[in-house]
């Protein structure tokens, strides 16, 4: 049985699509069939995190509109089997997307894909609206910082009332809390809030905490996502979040500041 | 604790500011959310029509709507002012 994941936060520039593609492509390398959808109408970006930017043809909307079929559309992944990005479209507008345009797409999804993770837009106007209508599961997308933390909690309040789910009455998205851009060295000096307080203002269970990692830009220069390098402390944060997310329990890393030997001061390092 | 925690410890740091400052505007959003659209539209008008009579403030006026499963209530809190 598949199951829909969005990944959403509200705010803009949180790490999203660099989730997205992370958790995606975690998901992919335990061996689960996973699509990754752009929602993001007008600004598609994941293609570009993900390498495969010159080899979109036909996209989303086109899909939606049977201007193109699944084969055609979904671009498959050259570093690994099992994983699929379905591009937004660059040039429409978000009105292109209706509940059964992407009730049917996703639909036809479900027949072979375990996962199919929905990178939303930032925003809660139709593109966030229709990436979450359908979902199972939520990962919410925080940064330890005021407005990130109240869009957080305003997205939770739309997971609730206006997905399909909420609206079945039935069992309700379950939401998983994600920190990004996490520094234990600020939390330290009182700067920062703390994955504590965080998970005290939003109350929902936590997923992963992500450390500020220049690994997270120059994987996405290169269009990889983070989670390939698996030197990198974000990569290994996001593959620990990827097994919680399948039900393992792991215990939380890089919640605390390390203390640097005067070697790795000198010649900096991640 | 030595003199220095003390110090320390006496200066708020700002990450429990920013705490504080969004467990209150958090909270306040909650109570709105799952309101109907209406509600701010009747707060208006209901206020038009008391003000007819008592001269009152918007911010003295409370409607909410709390829903139970077999009735929904919907409280309306006026505050007058003093010595009306």
């Amino acid at each position: 049985m598949a199951e829909i994941i969005v990944v959403t936060s509200g705010k803009g520039g949180v790490g999203k699509t660099t989730t997205s593609a992370a958790i995606g492509t975690g998901l992919a390398l335990q061996g689960h069939k996973t699509v990754i959808i752009d929602f993001d109408v007008g600004l598609r970006n994941l293609d570009l995190i993900m390498g495969c930017e010159r080899r979109v043809v036909y996209d989303f909307i086109n899909l939606i509109n049977g201007e193109s079929n699944l084969n055609q559309t979904l671009i498959k992944d050259k570093r690994i089997d099992n994983l699929s990005i379905l591009p937004a479209s660059q040039t429409r507008d978000k009105d292109a997307l209706t509940i059964e345009g992407v009730q049917k797409v996703l639909d036809e999804l479900k027949k072979t894909y375990d996962f199919i993770i929905c990178d939303s837009p930032a925003g809660i106007e139709k593109g966030a609206m229709m990436a979450m209508y359908f979902a199972d599961r939520a990962v919410v997308v925080t940064n330890p910082e005021v407005s990130s933390v109240r869009d957080s909690d305003r997205i939770l309040g739309i997971l609730q009332s206006k997905t399909l789910r909420a609206e079945n009455g039935g069992e309700p998205v379950r939401e998983h809390l994600l920190l990004t851009r996490y520094s234990p060295e600020r939390v330290e000096k009182g700067e920062m809030l703390s994955v504590k307080d965080v998970e005290d203002i939003l109350s929902i269970p936590l997923l992963g905490v992500i450390p500020e990692s220049k690994a997270v830009l120059s994987a996405s220069n290169q269009g990889n996502p983070v989670i390939l390098d698996e030197e990198s402390d974000a990569g290994q944060a996001y593959k620990d979040a990827v097994r919680r997310l399948l039900g393992e329990n792991v215990e939380h890393r890089f919640l605390t500041a390390s203390r640097k030997g005067i070697l790795s001061r000198m010649f900096g390092g991640r | 604790m030595s003199l220095i925690d003390y110090f320390k410890a006496r200066k708020k740091t700002t990450a429990s500011v920013a705490k504080e400052r969004l467990q209150i505007i958090v909270s306040h959003e909650r109570t709105q959310r799952n309101q109907p659209d209406y509600l701010p539209d009747l707060q208006r008008d209901l206020v038009a029509v008391i003000r007819k009579y008592i001269p009152i403030s918007d911010d003295m006026v409370q409607v909410s709507l709390d829903k139970t499963d077999d009735h929904s209530v919907l409280e309306l809190n006026i505050t007058l002012p003093e010595a009306s």
